[in-house]
């Protein structure tokens, strides 16, 4: 196709804006790169000639102890997404192939919890769990997430895909219910415990106000909360140092991104949309 | 509750929070995944670019960006010393700090919005382009006519997100504000949060609690409401 002169030139000019908003949306963390690799003196100064250092980083990591938040927040996600795999498989796998008084009713009730998510109940999850003696657990944290409402109707819509004929066959060959779920259902699936295990991952590790909330230790905090207090204003820690630890924090998840940004971006997507 | 300055003074914050955030991030959301539809340039890096702000901590972000509103020393005033323009307390005033508060969201959120859009792009039939070139449709007039309601669907499910986000974000304000000064940018969700755990009055709260779920049910309903009404096709 020919392409006249003012439609090159405005595809030109579009390009460009695009460009620069892509820049100016990466502005914030180019930022911080900057801040945390230079002496603090240069944190505002822009000399492309300004010495990098490593300091800032050994600093931050010396005045909190970012590698106790770091293992938290490791127990934390790992534990919510085990808990999450297992118990919304099993629901969803009841809710798409069982028939049970209830059913509809039970489903409702999970569809509900979707608008409601468990930030909004701080006041509420934080009495329960001081009943049930978890207030500043690692458990505490994550418990309220584990029957998410989320998993359990992306499941579902998963396994109704599933070929009836398939369930069937695995019935025939003589395996129970469970081992069709297992053999059956789980690999079919793979897909989507992949999107939702990358969107439970990112989302619990950014998470922050429930576990503000409910850890009040050291042994207890997650990253964000141990970050959110280093860096506040108060503890009168130097710029640059609070650059690093921020960079630190979100160094895992970041470098995850950028190695799988296909994954990433068609997870969010994918969890999205159904 | 209806006797409490702070609690009217909150919810109106939430109103223009939602006000200033919902509309400008899910035009920009668009306006992305139209940029990146196309064939362009370094395409992959701008998508990046749009993108990152999602899978970054709002906590960690926001110290990124209490930086960038510190009066004099802070990169916005610099820039603006560049210009003669003298210095802002940005978050210290009344008037500009919950907009500062808005402009870090839209930042954050913009590019999770963009992904859906995104999607739904990709899953219009490219005939309907061909064809209005065919006819020498402009391309605003096509994306008018023909893009903008066939995404219609998308735009709701976007629009609810952004509704509850506009109520459920507030983790920018514990590093940059404290939902000061004098409340000026304190959102339901952080006096929620302060009345129950700094004031320690957890009757209050749970009383706060359930004027935010009522307002997610009349989301809820009004999203049922308007998805049978709006959206004929699918």
């Amino acid at each position: 196709m020919k392409r006249g002169g003012p439609q090159a030139l405005a595809e030109g000019v579009e390009n460009a804006a695009a460009l620069l908003l892509a820049i100016l949306w990466l502005a914030p963390l180019l930022y911080a790169f900057w801040a945390a690799f230079h002496p603090p003196e240069y944190s505002i100064r822009f000399d492309l000639l300004a010495p990098l250092t490593l300091e800032n980083f050994r600093e931050a990591w010396e005045q909190a102890p970012f590698a106790r938040y770091f293992l938290n927040t490791f127990l934390l996600v790992t534990s919510i997404l085990a808990a999450q795999f297992v118990l919304c498989t099993l629901a969803a796998y009841a809710f798409a192939r069982f028939e049970f008084p209830g059913r509809e009713v039970a489903f409702a009730l999970v569809l509900m919890q979707l608008m409601i998510m468990p930030e909004v109940l701080i006041v509420e999850n934080y009495r329960t769990m001081s009943h049930l003696g978890l207030v500043d657990t690692i458990l505490g944290i994550g418990l309220p997430y584990m029957a998410s409402a989320f998993g359990i109707f992306l499941l579902r819509q998963t396994f109704k895909t599933v070929p009836k004929e398939l369930d069937d066959a695995a019935r025939v060959e003589g395996c129970s219910p469970m081992q069709v779920l297992w053999k059956v259902y789980v690999p079919l699936a793979r897909p989507t415990y992949i999107a939702y295990g990358l969107v439970s991952i990112s989302y619990h590790w950014n998470n922050f106000l429930w576990p503000l909330v409910i850890t009040n230790s050291v042994t207890t905090r997650p990253l964000t909360v141990g970050l959110a207090i280093f860096g506040a204003p108060e503890s009168g820690v130097d710029w640059s140092i609070i650059s690093a630890a921020t960079l630190l924090a979100v160094a895992p998840l970041l470098l995850a991104f950028l190695l799988f940004q296909r994954q990433f971006v068609q997870s969010f997507m994918y969890a999205g949309i159904k | 509750m209806l006797e409490d300055e702070v609690f009217w003074r909150v919810l109106e914050n939430n109103a223009w929070y939602a006000i200033g955030t919902i509309p400008v991030s899910i035009a920009l959301a668009l306006l992305m995944a139209v940029w990146v539809n196309r064939r362009m340039p370094l395409r992959a890096f701008v998508r990046m670019s749009y993108f990152t702000p999602t899978v970054l901590p709002m906590i960690a972000v926001a110290n990124i960006w209490l930086f960038f509103y510190t009066p004099e020393i802070g990169l916005i005033d610099q820039i603006a010393a560049g210009f003669g323009i003298g210095s802002h307390n940005w978050l210290g005033n009344p008037d500009t700090v919950l907009g500062c508060i808005i402009v870090l969201t839209i930042w954050k959120e913009a590019g999770f919005f963009m992904i859906f859009y995104l999607a739904a792009l990709q899953s219009l039939p490219p005939e309907l382009e061909e064809a209005a070139r065919l006819e020498g449709a402009s391309r605003w007039h096509f994306f008018r006519r023909v893009t903008f309601p066939l995404l219609m669907p998308t735009t709701l499910f976007v629009l609810i997100n952004a509704v509850i986000n506009s109520f459920k974000l507030v983790d920018q304000l514990f590093i940059l504000t404290k939902g000061g000064p004098d409340n000026a940018s304190a959102l339901l969700l952080y006096y929620i949060y302060e009345v129950a755990f700094s004031f320690f009055d957890q009757a209050y709260a749970s009383t706060l609690t359930v004027v935010l779920l009522a307002a997610l049910a009349i989301i809820a309903i009004g999203q049922f409401v308007i998805l049978d009404k709006r959206i004929h096709y699918r």
